[in-house]
């Protein structure tokens, strides 16, 4: 028998190859963003695009334009422009304004029509066409969760604009996709203590609910919690969206027992039925031997400025407003201010907070690989972003932070100081067990 | 019963919103036959009259402070209406009464509006088959919606009705109920009552003055009221600048209760279309029957008792009744023999 037999050899050298090049590339496993060699849109030049995909048309299109705003002033000030915003109150002090990963931020925008089907194509556009790293924005549940599950199949980051649905980071939620913005359990949770020392223990709820996921979702957390409360829930009527008049779905409320009218409404409805529920005289009712109320879960102040002076002692929740007092709060109206001429909204707010985010965990990571930047995300915990001391939770990638319980203002200074903040619910106050909502996170993907 | 009370108002209320739109379209299709699609950016134009005279009646001197900042640092500004200090009370009376003086803002503007759109787009598609009419004048909506959201934004306007209006009427009380049980507003009222008051004066004028029945003949036979040496086309000009007012009163006096916005006219059209073919195209005391009617109906449709029966019937209640109407009659509840049959 030969020393070398020829299956002995052939074992050998390809024992040998393997091994070889195992110890090879076993280095590269253990350098930051080595991975990155293989994703979607790696960026390649000296720029890295990201994709703001915001409701330029349709319903929403103020908040889209707010929220487009916040996103171009975020990017000023990542690439070293402006007064630097939040970045100088941000904890975290990896972004020095000279972009992302030694490159240059620029962006591509794309148009929502606040449709599912719209945001979907203008995220693929974005995404396939344009090379972007990553996608942002939305002012709608459904669109937030149709783009999400885009981004999990294309394998870019998805860093959700305003969507309030427990279903984002819930039911739907997805490995590549993060949410800034807070959901219709914290709203349950923070308003009830507020509403309970309103209105008290013994109240009879109506509930005129937006027919689909977002409204659903309002519904289901106020009802929980109001009832917990000791509250009953005399009826929760269904409206389509977008229905306009909503007298003949107000009207039964009167006679229902009812002493609470909750509006699981969000804009143009909210507007619309808020209204309607005044001049219905609601508002100046006595019920049960009690005022009657009107609780409206979530506010927007671009929408409670469309319904004037209806709004006024009427209790919501809000995720920021512009008239905190916090540094990181102060900074971002300031450069918001002086480049607009008013202030912020909730919406630009969280998209700027989810823009300056993005870009931190990227730098923080070494890299643009998606899986690497989701890791760089999770359990992320900073401040100085207008919300407190605040954590992307790693099992369902939603943020906790304060929540605002706001009231429309009686004596309104201006046009923009339509709410004020009653109560600064602490983070510890609206936090769930992550497997609450359901759902599973499923892998992250690097589109390669 | 109150309960039933309450939706019959509602239903009348709904009703004379889409009857007044209804009838602006049926009168342009039995003079021109032309199907409008624009008839419902009229409408929200109407709106905007009203949004565009509260805004110059709320218009405001706009003067720096430097003693007081900004959260952004700049000069906060000092507003000051300019039409309350002129004019003192009468001013805050004519502030406080927008709405209803935008009527008289809104009659010429909406008639000039209406008149350059038939003689700049409309007549053009005379002769042409329907689906362009409905493409050209569908786009022509489009068009003037965006120039209004360019011009006001996106977000629903509000405007108030007088605050000697802005209550509500306890009906109950007068008519014998417990108090407080069928409660409505003064303003929705006064838009029932307004939107009889303008059916009434399109009937007279059609009924009872010499150009009314010219335009009624031209309806019946045009080609022979031509063949009598009358100008029947610039009759029907007028017609369609009067369609133009009667949508635009019905969008100044609904602001109050719907805060306008861009797409109002969108939200309004395929329901008043429907209208349009039920009441039977062409037929106007159709128009207005039918408005009346599918309001109820849609009203009725929306009480919980119902909608727990039938989930979503609010929603499909109008189609499914145009959907009957087309099958067993197909020229609608009043239309002409003939018309939508063959």
């Amino acid at each position: 028998m030969s020393l070398f037999d020829d299956n002995v050899n052939r074992r050998l050298i390809l024992k040998t190859g393997l091994a070889g090049a195992a110890i090879a590339t076993a280095p590269f496993h253990f350098v930051r963003g080595a991975g990155a060699a293989d994703y979607r849109n790696m960026p390649k030049g000296k720029s890295v695009i990201f994709g703001f995909n915001v409701p330029q048309t349709g319903a929403y299109a103020d908040e889209g334009a707010d929220e487009l705003r916040a996103y171009k002033l975020a990017v000023q000030h990542i690439n070293g422009e402006g007064d630097g915003g939040m970045l100088n109150t941000f904890t975290s002090k990896e972004l020095k304004g000279n972009g992302v990963n030694g490159k240059k931020v620029e962006f591509v925008t794309g148009d929502t029509q606040t449709k599912s089907d719209a945001a979907r194509a203008s995220a693929k556009r974005m995404i396939e066409k344009d090379g972007a790293i990553m996608i942002t924005g939305g002012s709608s549940s459904g669109v937030a969760i149709a783009v999400q599950g885009l981004c999990q199949e294309a394998g870019v980051i998805f860093m959700a604009g305003l969507t309030h649905s427990n279903d984002t980071t819930g039911k739907d939620k997805k490995a590549n996709g993060f949410r800034h913005f807070f959901n219709t359990e914290m709203s349950g949770a923070a308003l009830a203590p507020v509403l309970k020392n309103a209105f008290g223990t013994d109240r009879t709820a109506y509930h005129l609910t937006a027919d689909y996921t977002w409204g659903w979702s309002q519904e289901g957390s106020i009802k929980k919690y109001t009832e917990a409360l000791g509250w009953k829930t005399a009826a929760a009527v269904r409206t389509p969206l977008g229905a306009g008049d909503f007298s003949q779905y107000i009207t039964p409320v009167l006679n229902s027992g009812a002493d609470v009218l909750v509006l699981n409404h969000y804009g143009k409805d909210m507007v619309n039925s808020l209204t309607q529920a005044v001049q219905f005289g609601l508002r100046d009712k006595q019920v049960n031997g009690k005022d009657f109320a009107i609780v409206v879960p979530l506010y927007s102040r671009l929408m409670a400025q469309g319904a004037g002076k209806n709004v006024q002692g009427i209790f919501g929740s809000t995720n920021w407003h512009w008239s905190l007092q916090d540094e990181g709060s102060k900074a971002f109206v300031k450069s918001f201010g002086q480049a607009y001429g008013f202030p912020p909204s909730q919406a630009a707010h969280t998209c700027y907070v989810q823009a300056l985010l993005y870009a931190d965990a990227c730098q923080r990571a070494g890299s643009f690989a998606p899986c690497d930047v989701a890791k760089a995300l999770e359990g992320f915990k900073f401040d100085g972003m207008g919300n407190g001391a605040t954590e992307y939770r790693a099992e369902d990638h939603q943020c906790f932070k304060d929540v605002l319980v706001v009231k429309g203002k009686e004596n309104p200074d201006s046009k923009f100081d339509v709410l004020e903040v009653v109560e600064v619910t602490p983070r510890s106050q609206v936090e769930y067990k992550p497997d609450l909502l359901g759902g599973q996170l499923g892998s992250c993907n690097n589109g390669a | 019963m109150d309960a039933i009370l309450l939706q019959i108002l509602n239903g009348l209320d709904k009703g004379a919103a889409y009857a007044l739109i209804a009838l602006g379209l049926t009168l342009i299709f039995g003079t021109l036959g032309v199907v409008n699609f624009a008839h419902g950016a009229l409408f929200m134009l109407g709106a905007f009259c009203a949004v565009t005279v509260g805004k110059f009646l709320s218009y405001e001197v706009v003067t720096l402070d430097p003693s007081k900042l900004t959260p952004w640092g700049t000069p906060a500004e000092t507003r000051t209406p300019i039409v309350q200090q002129w004019f003192g009370d009468f001013g805050a009376f004519l502030v406080d009464y927008s709405v209803p003086f935008s009527i008289l803002f809104a009659i010429p503007i909406m008639l000039l509006i209406g008149v350059i759109m038939e003689r700049g787009l409309i007549r053009y598609f005379y002769k042409r088959p329907h689906a362009d009419q409905i493409l050209v004048t569908f786009g022509l909506a489009i068009v003037v919606q965006e120039i209004i959201k360019a011009q006001f934004g996106a977000n629903p306007i509000p405007q108030a009705a007088p605050v000697l209006l802005a209550g509500s009427a306890d009906i109950g009380a007068i008519i014998g109920f417990d108090p407080g049980t069928v409660v409505y507003p003064y303003w929705r009222i006064i838009y029932l009552l307004f939107s009889g008051l303008i059916i009434g004066i399109v009937f007279s004028f059609l009924q009872f003055t010499t150009y009314g029945m010219v335009v009624r003949a031209g309806m019946a036979d045009r080609e022979t009221v031509g063949l009598l040496g009358i100008n029947i086309q610039k009759r029907f000009t007028v017609v369609f600048g009067l369609a133009a007012v009667v949508a635009g009163l019905a969008g100044v006096m609904y602001t109050p209760i719907l805060p306008p916005d861009y797409h109002m006219g969108m939200d309004f059209l395929v329901l008043s279309f429907v209208v349009v073919v039920v009441g039977g195209m062409g037929s106007l005391p159709g128009a207005v029957a039918a408005g009346f009617l599918l309001g109820v109906l849609q009203s009725f449709a929306s009480m919980n008792e119902v909608k727990n029966i039938l989930p979503g019937i609010d929603q499909i209640i109008i189609y499914l009744v145009a959907v009957v109407i087309l099958l067993v009659r197909p020229r609608g509840l009043m239309g002409r023999k003939g018309v939508m049959e063959s």
